[in-house]
């Protein structure tokens, strides 16, 4: 009765043998997995939660929360791609001569693949996303973004994304291409297995909600600033995160049809990309990497913008050099895109191609010169405050410099054709990629905590998580850095030369150390929840800001301002609080508010079923969901029940309760 | 509230549509008439297609996408011109690294592309 066939078409090629019970890793991580998925879900339900969590917010429209959400998807994604990390560190520090490790080089590759994969797509991405979305309104004095549904729509797509690679653990496997699920390693015929399946539906429904959400960042930093609020009298950090969205709008669909195309040439047989009949798989790369160096700049130039707020804080001095800084930010922008070929020289292009693009690259260190000295500039002769946040900006001063100019020595040509691909070059992104972005996402997560949740985070947890990731860093990456320089290449399960070893054992220990720190991390945020009447802050103002954000409530009430802020001066609550600006506290009028939504819950939803189906060639279920999608994108567009009011006396009475704390703080 | 300070966007009147729909006729039935009758020498011929197309891009711009100088305070025509850039960026700098690519490539290797079914 139930012959091949029929099983076929029911679950396409999904049999028993895709799930890796043989793999005892792989079991034990999934008993792991469920037991901690199953006690929370049993805990939600226990105490009866999902209502809440589904009314307040997985359908919130709120860009408070979203940018929250993130936040929380971020650092669980953290986790993962550092359990990755741990386990390639563990297996290169035993791997020498007769020992073969424990990973074979088949899974290894699908580790190295799923780290890269995780931490950009879907920690560095999401975290700063996050950070965007809950700061920029604020600082611009808006009380949401442009299309709030949107919004949510594009973190559930990134959800969607990443529970793909997740369940690629699981159900089958991972792509063993390298973090650009590189060709020829992903055409079918060398990769007829799931991988690159999951990495295309994965990062392709992830993107989808990246760019949507660069489009609404965008929009909404151009049409919905505060009166008064200039270009020029902008935030630093909502310059930045203008010109990382622009970017990312520029990039993804570049991405996405490369993609497309990787798509088309392993499920309908076309090849673009192939080796043979007229494809090329150089195309690949050079269209991947168009989207994936001005990628490193979606990445780095927020968190710049953040370390320059910080700086400009804890100093006590408006930014040095704010129009510098300005400028050097939009030309980033624009040279970014202008130095792609840099990471294939050795691909065969001539001496005029290589050097434009060599030149092009030594470029871009000038724009991030003038940055580091603005910085250094702010501090000088400024009354600096050694916070937590101010402690990274330290830190990734001193660390990042260091990757800048390793990168500049990569961008001379000759000299990347002795080190392309070696361990130097993951020394290099490594450095610049913790120290610069991670260092500026803990740093932004210690600064703006009080401001989203009404408390601190605790010092000394803090400072442990400085401390291991700082220590963590230099003792982890310094060694790779040698052994790069020796020669020693990158995506290696095994070495034959029992003289490296050493270096893989401290870099080990290196590992280790970081562990330390991103515990730190999770106990630091246990802690400061526990300790929160301690650490709470009435003021709204905890550490003498100077932006907008500072000037409402933490956390701020769902609408951000009772009254939409006028701004006058570029520090613009500084400028308030230095000509004594009194706190409206009457004539409240009811305030316009986008209203919740579930559609964008359940078109991720079915956006996440189609890629499963698509992954594993269900035919039937793809049709059915990428069916249900459609017509339920059209549904939606018909639900006119979007806005409400928040009436004036509720406006007046939670307004009522900050005056009273604030006159009880007083 | 911001929501209601949104700049109304130029929406055209029916003659630019008019003029904007006959340039796009001629755009693209003039090339035709150049293939089929023969007019120039391949070469030739294709660049004029090439020039059609951009013009006509052009046309669509203006007529349709009501891109101007003053249509949301310039920054329509703002983002326009920034995406003009990389889009030429993208495809010239393609084109000249894949044609570097290609003379530095050994002969042999580009026999695939002979062998098509």
């Amino acid at each position: 009765m139930f012959d091949e066939s029929v099983i076929k078409t029911i679950f396409g090629r999904l049999t028993w043998e895709s799930f890796p019970v043989h793999e005892p890793i792989l079991l034990v991580t999934f008993i792991v997995v469920m037991t901690l998925g199953l006690g929370i879900v049993a805990a939600v339900t226990k105490y009866k939660l999902w209502g809440f969590l589904w009314r307040e917010w997985f359908t919130s429209v709120d860009h408070k929360k979203i940018g929250i959400m993130y936040m929380i998807l971020g650092i669980i994604m953290l986790l993962r791609g550092f359990a990755d990390a741990l386990m390639m560190r563990a297996q290169q520090a035993i791997a020498f001569g007769a020992s073969e490790g424990y990973l074979n080089s088949h899974h290894y590759d699908q580790i190295f693949s799923a780290h890269g994969t995780i931490m950009i797509f879907f920690v560095a991405i999401p975290l700063i996303v996050g950070l965007v979305n809950y700061v920029m309104p604020l600082q611009i004095g808006a009380r949401d973004v442009a299309f709030p549904f949107l919004n949510n729509l594009s973190f559930w797509l990134t959800v969607a994304g990443a529970l793909l690679v997740m369940v690629s653990l699981f159900v089958g496997e991972f792509s063993r291409g390298g973090w650009l699920n590189y060709v020829p390693v992903t055409n079918l015929q060398n990769s007829p297995d799931t991988g690159p399946d999951y990495y295309l539906w994965a990062l392709q429904i992830a993107g989808v909600g990246t760019t949507l959400s660069a489009i609404n960042m965008v929009t909404t930093i151009i049409k919905m600033r505060a009166p008064g609020m200039s270009m020029m009298k902008m935030p630093i950090f909502t310059w930045t995160a203008l010109c990382s969205n622009v970017l990312a709008i520029a990039i993804f669909p570049v991405l996405t049809g490369a993609f497309a195309l990787l798509m088309l040439d392993r499920y309908v047989g076309t090849n673009f990309f192939t080796n043979d009949l007229g494809g090329n798989p150089m195309m690949y790369w050079n269209l991947v990497w168009i989207w994936g160096h001005p990628e490193v700049y979606v990445l780095v130039l927020p968190v710049f913008g953040i370390y320059s707020e910080i700086t400009s804080t804890f100093t006590g001095k408006r930014l040095f050099g704010y129009s510098s800084m300005v400028y050097a930010t939009v030309v980033i922008t624009i040279l970014s895109y202008l130095v792609w070929l840099h990471h294939f020289f050795t691909m065969g292009s001539g001496a005029s191609v290589n050097s434009f693009f060599g030149i092009a690259t030594m470029v871009i260190s000038i724009p991030t010169g003038a940055k580091i000295f603005n910085w250094l500039f702010t501090m000088y002769r400024g009354e600096i405050r050694y916070e937590l946040p101010m402690m990274w900006v330290v830190a990734f001063m001193l660390t990042f410099v260091v990757g800048g100019m390793t990168g500049v020595l990569l961008a001379v040509p000759p000299a990347d054709f002795v080190l392309h691909n070696s361990l130097f070059l993951v020394a290099h992104f490594h450095n610049v990629i913790i120290g610069g972005v991670v260092f500026g996402l803990f740093a932004g997560m210690d600064y703006w905590f009080p401001k989203a949740f009404g408390f601190r985070l605790d010092r000394f947890w803090g400072k442990v998580t400085f401390w291991g990731w700082v220590i963590g860093y230099w003792v982890a990456w310094t060694p790779i850095y040698i052994v790069g320089l020796m020669g020693t290449t990158r995506r290696v399960n095994h070495f034959d030369d029992p003289s490296l070893q050493i270096w893989f054992v401290i870099a080990a220990i290196g590992a280790v150390i970081i562990l330390i720190g991103i515990l730190a991390f999770v106990i630091q945020i246990a802690v400061s929840i526990i300790n929160r009447d301690k650490l709470r802050d009435t003021t709204g103002d905890p550490w003498n800001g100077r932006t907008l954000e500072w000037s409402t409530s933490s956390p701020p009430p769902a609408y951000n301002f009772a009254f939409t802020p006028q701004v006058h001066d570029l520090d613009a609550w500084y400028d308030m609080k230095d000509r004594g600006a009194e706190r409206p506290v009457k004539g409240f009028l009811p305030v316009h508010m986008p209203r919740n939504t579930g559609a964008g819950v359940i078109l991720s939803g079915l956006a996440m079923v189609l890629g499963f189906a698509m992954v594993w060639y269900i035919w039937w279920l793809a049709a059915l969901s990428a069916g249900a999608l459609l017509i339920g994108g059209i549904i939606h567009t018909f639900n006119y029940n979007r806005d409400y009011h928040i009436p004036a006396d509720e406006v007046a009475e939670q307004e009522d309760a900050r005056t009273k704390l604030l006159a009880a703080g007083a | 509230m911001s929501h209601a300070t949104h700049a109304a966007a130029p929406h055209g009147s029916r003659r630019t549509y008019l003029i904007g729909f006959l340039l796009s006729v001629v755009l693209t039935a003039g090339p035709f008439w150049l293939v089929i009758n023969h007019v120039f020498d391949p070469q030739t011929t294709a660049l004029a297609i090439i020039v059609a197309a951009v013009v006509q891009i052009l046309v669509h711009t203006v007529c349709f996408l009501h891109v101007n100088t003053s249509s949301e305070g310039g920054w329509t025509l703002l983002a326009y011109a920034f995406t003009a850039v990389l889009v030429l960026i993208v495809i010239i700098g393609s084109l000249w690294i894949m044609y570097h690519l290609n003379s530095n490539m050994m002969p042999m290797m580009g026999s695939g592309m002979d062998a098509q079914p």
